[in-house]
């Protein structure tokens, strides 16, 4: 169930296949005039169904869109990833709605991302150039040879990687190239599945491939994949979350350990550099059971933000960075710290030549609803603090999860887009019974 | 028996090394392109040693060559009277080494060019009678007459153009200067040669002009060298007809092309020695060029491309220039591209991945300037500017030793007493053997590949 790059032509550009954002009226890649092709009819393609989708659904089979989750005269949702969804907390208006489920797809298709409502949507397809004329986005003039390089200007063209989105029932994420980087060295990987109770367990896995060492974008593919793989496995057979959390990132780490051990996949181009092993940070949320478990070896960080935004938002991961420990060992201030160059110097990573690995899990019985921020520092770059995190989220992003991803992006964007930015959204929502307070061990 | 297996052309294989990371505002992208032939004849450039180093193959399957050697037997030869008889000896060394089957021509060279054998306007194919009886004729080569290359060249061109053959190859020696014809002669003699023969071109003695055989071999692409002592010759010429023997494919030629906006600054080939193609390019199609590289047997060869690209934001990412080596058809028809490599460029604002620079383009560009400051050491010597002469010299011993290049370093030990390799300290040598000066210019150009 790893992250596939959006592929639905709804949502791209007719010319260049680039991701679209909702209201453009030209392509950012390549200028193609969007206000050509018939604007999409603004219904939603999804089915509304009053009636919440059964519990036995399987893992991942339905998209589910919460539009207008909030119903706090809805008694029970048992079926819904978010687990029991509106509450009294929710910030929503208290006008009745739906969930909007998708019709139950097969399995299969699950991992594609949900056609996003809002981006012109189907006729744009008729506008694409017949298959194997493709157009180089940056000349406009040239054709796109078989090594990816236009024949004219000989400009790169845009990869599946450079810009990918993923909407799975509550939970999205978004990654983007940036736009001082050369290519997508991040990687993502959203899912649901069923505790072995029924209910349901959301899981979001988000990697940073480490620049300095050789093939970062393969290093952070194969640990989301392989955090996600393994809690996948490990969730329904009733682990606990936060020891499920665990496992996942050693098998995220043998998994990028095993790339350093395949020979001569290294790209001509990096022959220059020292030939580091393979690696990247990881950071993982999981929702499930009214627990909110976080894991993370490196500097991608969770950032909590409660839907009544009157309530603290807060980081609920500390960076195995060179500014964290200094913070730690209280030879710095936090700004000074992270205004050295050295800041982002990490400590701790997956890969063959990491010291000793530690990976921190922390568990957290949240008793309000709010949204969980699972991001690179790509994104927290132009939000450290959770202050600073909760303002970027838009008031609206627990209902519209891929939505609060890509406005998220946009802002690191923005910010400069000096890094690649990731971030998935994972919305948490209790009864407003639900009673406890964080009992983690970070 | 043929042998089907094996393929008649070798197998070309195209590594490029670069760093194509390049700072917001830069636009300069050098790489070094590896051309590798394998499945050919010869040992690129490596002297073979011992008997029987003619590849063991099949008569039918050899590429069909042709050779002809030019002897200088001008006046001078006769002084003293060893260089002539040395001569006709590497001759007949040379004749010797030649593949049964191969066409060939002896040329006797003076301000004229005369037909030693065969002698009829055309070749000789070589077998035991036809080499015996060059090796007859050998014995009438005598000493008298002036010198102008540029007419023992179109001669041979004359009689290679007429031969039916794949490979066409010449072998030149001279002991003097050419001084029988201007050096345009010879200079429209080379030019009109060019691309029709590959030559080798090697100087007896040391009367002859350095600056004049290096061009030969240049414009020819073929080797240039000195034979001091006249002894010398005859195992330099079986190891020439060795080498020529073991070419495969000829006319070979490194095609650039670089997409709308890329201007080309130069392309040289850096390994085995430095030459500066640049000039030699020949269009080939919209924004491709060709520049050429003569005849391929088993070797390597490197070349040094430096291209500038148009300006772009950081985060983006271009093909600079696709590297690919062309063989044209000879029956005219579309040329094959034996195998082809990328020169990328991507803007990055991470400082370390810009300002790095590539080991192989930093080690060839020492090489280039270390064949470049000997020249201009040696120039400065002999204009009698002392303090000009012992800085670039210097500085050649300085590149030479960083380099590993120990060949050249021991050459210039010969003309300068090295008092710091690592600096560069030294000091001119009062007195120089006129034959350790040539060497050293000769192979100046001489590089040496990266230590690995």
């Amino acid at each position: 169930m790893s992250q596939k790059p959006q592929g639905t032509a709804l949502s791209n550009c007719p010319g260049c296949e680039e991701p679209l954002e909702p209201g453009d009226l030209f392509c950012g890649a390549c200028g193609y005039d969007l206000s050509a092709v018939p604007a999409a009819p603004q219904d939603h393609p999804t089915i509304a169904l009053n009636v919440p989708a059964e519990s036995g659904t399987e893992a991942g089979a339905a998209e589910v869109r919460f539009d207008r989750r909030d119903t706090s005269d809805e008694p029970a949702e048992p079926g819904g990833p978010a687990g029991s969804g509106g509450s009294a907390g929710s910030g929503a208006p208290g006008e009745s709605g739906d969930f909007e489920l998708a019709a139950p797809a097969p399995p299969a298709a699950a991992p594609a991302s949900a056609p996003d409502p809002r981006t012109p949507a189907a006729e744009p397809l008729a506008a694409t150039p017949p298959a194997g004329t493709r157009v180089c986005v940056a000349c406009r003039a040239g054709s796109v040879d078989t090594d990816g390089y236009c024949e004219n200007c000989g400009h790169a063209q845009p990869r599946e990687r450079d810009h990918m989105e993923q909407e799975l029932g509550s939970v999205a994420a978004v990654s983007d190239r940036g736009l001082r980087h050369h290519r997508n060295e991040d990687s993502f990987a959203v899912s649901t599945t069923a505790l072995p109770d029924g209910s349901w367990a959301v899981v979001a896995i988000v990697c940073d491939g480490v620049s300095s060492a050789s093939r970062p974008d393969e290093a952070s593919a194969a640990a989301a994949s392989a955090a996600n793989e393994a809690l996948l496995e490990s969730l329904p057979r009733g682990i606990h979350p936060q020891q499920a959390m665990h496992e996942a990132i050693l098998a995220a780490a043998e998994a990028v350990n095993a790339l350093a051990q395949e020979p001569g996949r290294a790209m001509e181009h990096e022959r220059h550099r020292h030939q580091n092993a393979p690696a990247c940070t990881l950071v993982g949320s999981v929702v499930a059971d009214g627990l909110l478990v976080v894991g993370w070896v490196g500097d991608s960080r969770v950032y909590w933000v409660p839907d009544d935004r009157a309530n603290p938002p807060a980081r609920l991961t500390e960076d195995d960075s060179w500014a964290a420990q200094m913070v730690a060992a209280g030879l710095m201030n936090e700004a000074e710290a992270y205004a050295d160059e050295r800041a982002h110097a990490i400590t701790g990573w997956l890969g063959a030549d990491a010291y000793e690995l530690e990976p921190h899990t922390a568990s957290f019985k949240p008793d309000r609803s709010g949204l969980v921020v699972v991001c690179t520092d790509g994104l927290w770059n132009y939000a450290e603090s959770a202050a600073e995190m909760a303002a970027a989220v838009p008031a609206d992003a627990h209902q519209r999860p891929l939505h609060g991803a890509q406005v998220l992006v946009g802002h690191a964007l923005d910010g400069g887009g000096h890094d690649n930015v990731t971030v998935a959204l994972l919305p948490f929502a209790v009864e407003p019974q639900g009673a406890g307070s964080a009992c983690g061990t970070p | 028996m043929a042998n089907f297996a094996k393929s008649n052309v070798p197998q070309f294989s195209v590594e490029v090394y670069q760093n194509e990371y390049l700072p917001e505002g830069g636009r300069e992208v050098n790489a070094i392109v590896t051309v590798t032939s394998t499945g050919g004849g010869t040992t690129g450039g490596v002297p073979l040693s011992g008997a029987g180093v003619t590849p063991a193959r099949a008569s039918g399957q050899a590429p069909r060559a042709a050779v002809v050697i030019m002897v200088d037997c001008s006046g001078s030869m006769d002084y003293p009277p060893t260089k002539m008889r040395n001569a006709r000896d590497a001759t007949a060394a040379a004749i010797d080494t030649l593949r049964d089957g191969t066409s060939f021509a002896v040329v006797g060279g003076t301000h004229v060019a005369k037909e030693v054998y065969p002698g009829n306007g055309r070749l000789a194919v070589a077998d035991a009678r036809t080499k015996a009886q060059a090796k007859e004729a050998l014995r009438a080569l005598g000493a008298g007459g002036g010198t102008a290359i540029g007419t023992w060249l179109r001669l041979a061109d004359r009689l290679l153009g007429a031969a039916d053959v794949d490979i066409r190859h010449g072998i030149l020696l001279t002991d003097g200067r050419n001084e029988h014809e201007a050096p345009e002669d010879l200079r429209a003699a080379l030019d009109s040669c060019a691309g029709r023969f590959t030559c080798d071109a090697r100087g007896v003695g040391t009367d002859w002009e350095v600056k004049e055989v290096t061009a030969i071999a240049s414009a020819l692409l073929g080797t240039a060298d000195i034979v001091a002592d006249p002894a010398g010759l005859a195992a330099d010429f079986t190891r020439m007809m060795e080498n020529a023997m073991g070419k495969e494919v000829a006319d070979v030629a490194l095609r650039l092309w670089t997409p709308v906006g890329v201007e080309i600054k130069f392309v040289k080939q850096v390994a085995p020695t430095v030459v500066d193609l640049t000039g030699r390019r020949t269009g080939a199609g919209p924004r491709a060029g060709d520049y050429p590289t003569g005849s391929w047997g088993d070797e390597s060869r490197d070349y040094h491309v430096c291209v500038q690209v148009p300006q772009a934001g950081i985060g983006q990412e271009m093909l600079a220039s696709r590297v690919s080596l062309i063989l044209p058809d000879p029956s005219g028809g579309a040329p094959q591209t034996l195998s082809q490599g990328l020169v990328r460029a991507v803007w990055t604002e991470d400082m370390a991945a810009s300002t790095s620079i590539n080991p192989q383009v930093a080690h060839y560009t020492g090489q280039a300037e270390l064949a470049q400051v000997i020249q201009q050491g040696l120039d400065a010597r002999k204009s009698g500017d002392f303090d000009g002469a012992t800085a670039k010299l210097g500085r050649a011993v300085q590149l030479a030793s960083a380099s590993g290049n120990e060949d050249t370093a021991k050459l210039l030990s010969k003309v300068v007493d090295v008092v710091d390799a690592a600096t560069g300290t030294v000091r001119l040598k009062a007195k120089v053997a006129d034959a350790d000066e040539m060497t050293l210019e000769t192979r100046s150009t001489k590089t040496v590949r990266v230590k690995k």
